[in-house]
């Protein structure tokens, strides 16, 4: 064990600088070598707290916060959680539009970070909770938005941190997997390290929506991410939620690994890519640990059940 | 690092038994499809499917497509789950085990 350990002058100064771990028994090709971005280890345990700093950076520096606003964002969870922390150190009051249907852990800890929960429906998903929070910023002038899926600070925090993190532990990387929620992680993390190596490719893993969360009206309710541009990225695969479980539980049982659930999405990719190529080195991003999911047991419930597909787990 | 990309078998010649292709349809749009949650059309490409799928359920056609043809904008359409717009799009050749998905562009979680 190497000897190390940092001090800060405070816990937003403890966000990033996670770990790289080498994953070899989990890697399908001997050939490939798969490492893990492990981001349950930031303060509030996700790569949120990365993007949530930004955000409340970005709407101090916009001159926008005035001494009656409150912080608005519609989050599944982690985004909330994180954006909670920051403004309880800052002492600004927030509130979370969540989904119905996330993990009770997500809900009690914003609970205990003080944050104030509305909830949207569960069967429209973050698409309802997105109209739903932008229709309360527009109809209440106290609600000012992160707005973390149109924000450029929320790439801006995976260009200035995540990217050069990654490059610095494992320069010769060729491929780049994360999950797609708003885009952020892709896009930033993915514009660093092509400036590192025009040549490293950028994959997306989405979850495969379940069937009761797809509540819409029309397609014109469909939503894409005003930050997510199409052409950075090199391709996108659907992960339905029990194939992500599997891996989860694969990678938990080889490599002692204790992840969220879209982490075992973006595995589920790194595997099938490592299986395509013959040789070279593949970064995966794991967003967050698996604590939030313990009260849904998912390393041991029946992969066969269909109420699985239901919850929201991303 | 990565092997040579192998082309798919070539679309079977005119004559031969046309392909069928699975197609799963999402929840918004199966009052289209006489609210079937699977549907079959045939064709060699992505691009034959749908067009197949339309000329069968006209109500779909300005749902999927824009007047010039290509996917509208907040319809995915995935090849044994890879966005096709990644693979050669509506070009993407299919194989008669190849299951398509569309789903509505959607939030992912955050």
């Amino acid at each position: 064990m190497t000897l190390g350990s940092s001090r800060y002058a405070s816990l937003l100064e403890a966000i990033g600088h996670t770990p790289l771990v080498e994953i070899p028994r989990f890697s399908p090709n001997p050939g490939v070598r798969l490492l893990v971005k492990l981001e349950g280890a930031n303060p509030t345990g996700s790569v949120k707290d990365r993007v949530a700093l930004y955000l409340v950076r970005s709407l101090e520096e916009s001159g926008r916060l005035g001494s009656d606003s409150i912080v608005l964002e519609p989050s599944s969870g982690n985004t909330g959680i994180s954006l909670a922390m920051i403004c309880r150190l800052r002492g600004r009051p927030l509130t979370v539009v969540m989904p119905a249907n996330v993990t009770r852990e997500r809900r009690q800890l914003l609970e205990i970070y003080g944050a104030q929960i509305v909830d949207s429906p569960a069967e429209t998903g973050s698409n309802g909770a997105v109209r739903l929070a932008r229709s309360m910023a527009a109809s209440d002038p106290r609600y000012v938005m992160a707005d973390q899926y149109a924000n450029p600070a929320n790439p801006a925090a995976h260009y200035e941190t995540t990217g050069p993190e990654i490059v610095a532990a494992c320069p010769e990387l060729d491929v780049f997997v994360a999950g797609l929620g708003t885009g952020g992680t892709l896009m930033g993390v993915g514009r660093r390290l092509r400036e590192h190596n025009p040549n490293v490719r950028v994959y997306a893993a989405e979850p495969m929506p379940g069937e009761l969360v797809q509540g819409l009206r029309s397609l014109d309710e469909g939503f894409v991410p005003e930050i997510f541009d199409a052409q950075a990225v090199d391709g996108r695969f659907l992960v339905s939620t029990a194939e992500s479980i599997a891996a989860l539980r694969r990678v938990t049982a080889t490599e002692g690994i204790f992840a969220g659930v879209s982490s075992g999405g973006v595995l589920v990719v790194a595997e099938k890519l490592a299986r395509q190529m013959q040789s070279g080195t593949i970064v995966a991003l794991l967003a967050d640990g698996g604590w939030k999911y313990l009260s849904e047991d998912v390393w041991s419930r029946d992969l066969e059940d269909e109420s699985l597909e239901s919850l929201s787990l991303w | 690092m990565w092997p040579e990309r192998r082309g798919r078998p070539a679309p079977a010649a005119d004559g031969v038994r046309r392909r069928v292709t699975a197609v799963r349809i999402p929840p918004v749009l199966r009052p289209q499809v006489g609210n079937e949650k699977q549907v079959d059309a045939a064709g060699a490409t992505v691009g034959e499917v749908l067009g197949d799928l339309v000329a069968r359920h006209p109500a779909l056609h300005e749902q999927l497509l824009t007047a010039d043809g290509s996917l509208h904008r907040f319809v995915n359409v995935y090849l044994n789950g890879q966005d096709v717009r990644y693979l050669d799009d509506l070009a993407t050749p299919v194989g008669e085990h190849d299951t398509l998905i569309i789903l509505p562009a959607m939030a992912g979680g955050s």
